[in-house]
């Protein structure tokens, strides 16, 4: 394991400021950590990889990571990477972003970037808060859990992501957890090589505003709450159906190839530009 | 990774980047960490660490680092100069020395 810490160290732009802007035991730093991994196994130079970021805590990942990096406005980051790609099908379009920024302000940009099928990687860090801006309560809190703006618990069902990304098209959705690296590394470099919109949502822990809400002490006791409360969908008999238990599925829950909207484009213009000759 | 061998590591905290979340010490299946007084992560027993990797990949901050053993001994380890060991035992050319470039955006 010797060079894992060394490894994201060269991909860090250590001209900002460090340590970074996470709280103490966030989620969204280990994600990072994660995102440079699998960029690294995959080979990938720096130059090809882009990353647009989204406003909120999660969005500050794009300014510490030496890719070429937007940090957009709330919940457009998704316009701005589906420009990218189609101007450039090139590049490896990596979009990050909470679930305040992707489901909420940005819902209607993810349902239509999954039914587009836009060749782009979500990478949505699920921390069930706004953390950024003091812990109010977002589409993806949990029905009964407190925060800020619902102190006596929240009274709405929160958004399933993977589920509503695969109503909406996308081609690749898969669920993993700041708890689960060595997985996350493999589902994050799976959907950057994925040929359509690929989703990762990540539960990423957010022990300031929501964890202390929440009857959690500390850091470390969500991190053990991820590790007993998840189940690898691969182990369930039924996939398609949530556990009994409560636990919550991680894993891939959808992989096909679908040529992505970039690539029908430019079959298109071949088409057109053939008959034209 | 590499056999649960126990003895073969350098477990380097850098405290200026370490929060003290407390996750590699409550995770570490070998207990070779503990917070020490100021809040940071401490080694207490490098001799027990079976190189798993579960600090290195689950540290929010990066860290921690684990190393090979040398003869001389790892020596504590800088992130904004790469790390600096005599040895420099992986056979790599020395880490890029990073000279800071102004910050074109002040309130990062
Ligand atoms: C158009 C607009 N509306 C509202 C805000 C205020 N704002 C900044 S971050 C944020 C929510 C962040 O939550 P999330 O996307 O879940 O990210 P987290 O901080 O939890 O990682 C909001 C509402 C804004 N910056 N711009
Ligand atoms: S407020 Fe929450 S999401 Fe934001 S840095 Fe702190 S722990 Fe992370
Ligand atoms: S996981 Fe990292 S930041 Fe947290 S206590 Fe350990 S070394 Fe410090
Ligand atoms: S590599 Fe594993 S055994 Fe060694 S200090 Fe880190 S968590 Fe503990
Ligand atoms: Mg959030």
């Amino acid at each position: 394991m010797a060079d894992v810490t060394q490894l994201i160290h060269d991909y860090l732009r250590h001209n900002k400021k460090f340590p970074h802007v996470f709280c103490a035991g966030c989620g969204h730093g280990i994600v990072l950590g994660s995102l440079i991994r699998s960029v690294h196994a995959l080979g990938l130079p720096k130059d090809d990889v882009v990353l647009v970021a989204g406003i909120g805590c999660s969005g500050r990942m794009a300014v510490y990571v030496d890719f070429n990096t937007v940090h957009t406005t709330h919940g457009r980051a998704l316009t701005f990477a589906t420009g990218i790609k189609m101007a450039n099908p090139k590049l490896k379009v990596i979009c990050v972003m909470g679930d305040g920024d992707a489901l909420s302000i940005g819902g209607n940009h993810l349902i239509h970037a999954a039914r587009r099928n836009i060749g782009v990687t979500a990478l949505i860090l699920n921390n069930h808060i706004y953390g950024m801006t003091g812990g109010q309560c977002s589409s993806a809190t949990p029905q009964g859990d407190i925060s800020m703006t619902t102190p006596f618990g929240s009274l709405e069902k929160a958004f399933d992501i993977a589920d509503m990304c695969k109503a909406a098209g996308a081609s690749y959705v898969a669920r993993g957890t700041s708890f689960h690296a060595i997985q996350l590394d493999r589902l994050i470099s799976t959907a950057i090589m994925h040929p359509g919109f690929s989703v990762v949502e990540v539960f990423s822990p957010c022990p300031t505003q929501y964890g202390r809400k929440n009857k959690f002490r500390n850091a470390v006791d969500m991190y053990k709450w991820l590790k007993s409360n998840t189940v690898k969908v691969e182990t369930l008999k039924d996939p398609d159906q949530k556990p009994a238990d409560g636990r919550i599925p991680i894993g891939v829950f959808r992989d096909v190839e679908e040529p992505g909207l970039e690539e029908r484009y430019f079959e298109l213009q071949r088409k057109l530009m053939g008959q034209n000759r | 990774m590499s056999k649960k061998q126990k003895g073969q590591t350098r477990v380097c905290v850098y405290p200026d980047w370490c929060k003290g979340c407390g996750l590699c010490v409550a995770f570490c299946p070998a207990k070779v960490l503990v917070l020490n007084a100021f809040g940071k992560a401490e080694v207490a027993h490098e001799d027990e660490c079976i190189n798993c990797g579960f600090c290195e990949l689950h540290c929010p901050d990066f860290a921690i680092a684990i190393k090979p053993r040398t003869r001389n001994g790892a020596a504590q380890p800088d992130p904004r100069s790469g790390w600096s060991d005599p040895e420099n035992e992986h056979g790599r050319a020395s880490p890029p020395v990073r000279t800071a470039e102004p910050n074109p955006n002040p309130e990062e």
